[in-house]
């Protein structure tokens, strides 16, 4: 267990900095940009999420604004679509006080031919603070914050890594089970093409839980078996005793029968219906990045029951992307 | 109701078999009338006593082309030449590529067959080798195996996966081995194709498609099987791949065991195969291959085909023979030439077939099915076109004497067929 008094203590001291801005505020994390789940330490994902819980307790009050980033920019550029994560970011960052820009990539000069680098370039002379990515290719994010002089926040990229996704994730569970240290953790479906599956994996193995991954082999990327998680290819087996069961989004050019032969046998084999959620540990969380595809890695009866947490990730995912905003400031201003 | 076959040969010496129902439960020396009280006794008079054949290569017509053959048809020949056991193709007309259609051979095979029938599913959707058939699903609705047929998985990234999937459900992979960019010649490559002024298949386009897709088993650890092999080279790459340890195994149709490219003589379509017939010096190293333990199983090869896709020009006929009929008598000859013993004949014919597709029959033990096969070794016969029971007459033995055939069928315990002439 990771000394709770101190993590804790940070939390208290923030709520104590919060007060009474615009005074310094304490270090969260040691980097500049937040761009995969490998760059944080233990010690820094315990206080991102004790910083993200006392936000997500603010962000139910009838007056969410803080303003502790009021005149910083937040530009999101978000080069794949995106309906939650974009809003989740926009909704944060205005919580906090930022400007935001949404980006329209789709009717940008990127669609005339500009490189992603020289949009980046261009957009970080306006002198944002905070550049939010989303690119359908792994390492375009960290590419892009090496030329840039804001704080980059890599909003997933490609098949690489989704740190926002793993600290909500975490987040939600720690809600519910306190803490993350020896949970057994099945992340179930297409871990090969997945940044949410990369990202949550390096997240809870670094945290102490015990992830397995369950999907055919055929979804399963080359060398799992040495990312310290347990690998199984049938749900009964992969989900027997679990305390959490983090189903992964199926896209269906992959069910055509390149990777897996249909969307029927897909669910026959790997859906997660009340039937097969019974392998898991009684009163197992059930988490879904989203967005679903209902019929095909989820039952409705599973992704709306009772022990469902799905939306409820969606409501961390504001508190840990303003957690992430406000230790990125902090990093800003530090070096300002 | 207890029956005891008394005074056979079995493959482990003289003895009797005692069925009760549809099992069999006492085989050896000790099963003679002495001790069988109550039960039928038939008197095999010292004739052979072996475990139906299960035939791992058949193609049929149904559905889609049932005038070249059906279920019903096939398994009369079946049963006729010692076949207990036909495990069906999915190149029919709509190829078997779903549960529904694994499930409407198994239940046409209950209403009409004689003999046993299993199907193998196809690996590609339509055999077109696209996309991945949904293999799992087939599995649990009945399908043994899954294969392509006469067509081979030609893309090796498809095939990877289909290999990965195929290893999470435990099935096993049946390839038709031949590169189709390389191959498509009417016969075997050589001065004798040349002769003939016909297009040529080489051995390499088996050769290399086998060799590729060995490594890819050694990749991703699936069960695999080659339908069949036909040249000295890939009887040399199948030892190599057992001796490295490799879970594979391979087949060879009667056919190349017993025939090679001069018996096409003057364009005789009934001789025209795919793969094709090869050089003596192949069909030799075949022999020896059954002999050694390198190649696992013999089938049929079974295919059958009408006056309109074989009495045409060599060139423009299909591939294939009907083997059912024939199959045991011309199999019986590697016997009498004492090219193959009778006891790894019976293990190439039916204990192999049944064990890499996990039959509990093939194999004359207490507790299993009661499917065996009553063999006079040296009984003469004629193979006339109009006494085959299939319904196409397309055999490249037309008109031979054979020696040797099945007597009696016997499946789960009923006779099935019984030689009269």
């Amino acid at each position: 267990m990771l000394q709770p008094a101190l993590a804790l203590g940070a939390a208290f001291a923030y709520h104590a900095v919060l007060m009474s801005s615009p005074a310094p505020r304490p270090p969260i994390i040691k980097a500049q940009h937040l761009l995969a789940v490998s760059d944080l330490s233990v010690f820094e994902i315990t206080a991102l999420l004790d910083l993200a819980a006392s936000y997500a307790e603010a962000n139910r009050n009838a007056d969410k604004r803080h303003a502790i980033l009021a005149g910083a920019t937040q530009v999101n550029l978000f080069f794949e679509n995106s309906t939650r994560t974009q809003s989740s970011f926009e909704i944060a960052g205005k919580r906090l006080g930022c400007d935001v820009m949404n980006m329209a990539v789709s009717s940008s000069s990127i669609s005339k031919g500009e490189t992603v680098l020289d949009t980046a370039i261009t957009i970080n002379a306006m002198q944002p603070d905070f550049l939010v990515v989303r690119h359908q290719s792994s390492g375009t994010v960290e590419l892009l914050s090496q030329k840039v002089s804001c704080a980059v926040i890599n909003a997933g990229d490609g098949q690489h890594e989704h740190p926002t996704q793993a600290l909500l994730d975490a987040l939600t569970i720690k809600r519910h089970l306190k803490s993350l240290e020896g949970l057994t953790v099945a992340i179930c479906g297409d871990v090969a093409h997945s940044r949410v599956a990369r990202s949550n994996i390096a997240l809870l193995t670094k945290m102490g839980a015990h992830v397995r991954v369950v999907a055919p082999s055929t979804l399963l990327p080359t060398g799992i078996a040495n990312f310290g998680v347990d690998v199984f290819t049938n749900m009964k087996d992969g989900l027997a005793g679990a305390d959490v069961v983090m189903m992964l989004r199926l896209q269906a050019e992959r069910m055509a029968g390149s990777f897996v032969p249909s969307q029927r046998e897909y669910y026959h084999f790997y859906g997660l219906t009340e039937e097969k959620l019974k392998f898991a540990k009684k009163g197992a969380l059930v988490m879904h990045p989203g967005p679903m595809n209902r019929g095909v890695e989820i039952d409705s009866a599973v992704a709306d029951g009772a022990q469902s947490v799905i939306r409820e990730q969606v409501e961390m995912g504001v508190a840990v992307r303003m957690a992430v905003l406000d230790a990125l400031s902090r990093n800003i201003r530090t070096q300002a | 109701m207890k029956r005891a076959f008394i005074n056979a040969q079995l493959v482990s010496g003289h003895g009797g078999l005692l069925i009760e129902g549809e099992r069999i439960i006492a085989v050896g020396k000790d099963v003679t009338s002495a001790n069988v009280a109550g039960a039928e006794v038939h008197d095999c008079k010292g004739k052979m006593l072996l475990a139906g054949v299960i035939d791992m290569r058949v193609f049929t017509g149904e559905p889609g082309s049932e005038y070249r053959e059906s279920l019903a048809s096939a398994s009369e020949a079946a049963a006729a030449g010692g076949v207990t056991t036909m495990i069906v193709m999915p190149n029919t007309n709509p190829v078997v590529d779903d549960a529904a259609m694994v499930d409407f051979i198994q239940r046409r095979a209950r209403d009409t067959a004689k003999v046993r029938v299993a199907p193998m599913a196809a690996i590609t959707k339509g055999c077109a080798g696209d996309a991945i058939a949904e293999l799992g699903l087939m599995k649990e609705a009945g399908a043994v195996a899954a294969t392509d047929g006469i067509k081979s998985v030609a893309n090796a990234a498809l095939l990877r996966r289909a290999m990965l999937y195929a290893r999470d459900h435990d099935i096993l992979i049946v390839q038709h081995v031949d590169e189709p960019s390389l191959s498509g010649g009417m016969m075997n490559a050589g001065e004798r194709a040349s002769l003939l002024g016909l297009s040529g298949s080489y051995g390499l386009s088996e050769v290399m498609l086998l060799e590729r897709d060995l490594r890819l088993v050694e990749m991703t650890g699936c069960r695999y099987h080659a339908a069949q092999i036909s040249c000295a080279e890939s009887v040399a790459v199948m030892a190599r791949a057992k001796a490295k340890g490799l879970d594979v195994s391979c087949g060879v149709s009667i056919n190349h065991l017993s025939l090679n490219e001069s018996d096409v003589g003057p364009y005789r379509t009934f001789f025209k195969l795919s793969p094709p017939l090869r050089s003596e010096e192949d069909r030799q190293a075949l022999v020896a291959g059954v002999a050694d333990g390198v190649i696992d199983v013999i089938h049929s090869g079974h295919d059958p085909q009408s006056d309109d896709t074989k009495r045409l020009p060599f060139a423009e006929a299909a591939f294939g023979a009907v083997g059912l009929d024939t199959f045991l008598s011309v199999a019986l000859n590697l016997y009498h030439n004492k090219s193959i013993d009778l006891a790894r004949l019976s293990q190439v014919l039916s204990e192999m077939p049944a064990k890499l597709l996990g039959l509990s029959q093939g194999k004359l033990v207490a507790g299993t099915p009661a499917d065996f096969i009553v063999v006079d070794p040296h009984l003469n016969w004629k193979v006339e076109p109009a006494k085959l029971h299939s319904r196409s007459k397309n055999s490249p033995f037309e008109r031979r004497t054979l020696e040797g055939r099945a007597i009696q069928t016997w499946v789960a315990g009923r006779k099935v067929y019984s030689y009269a002439d």
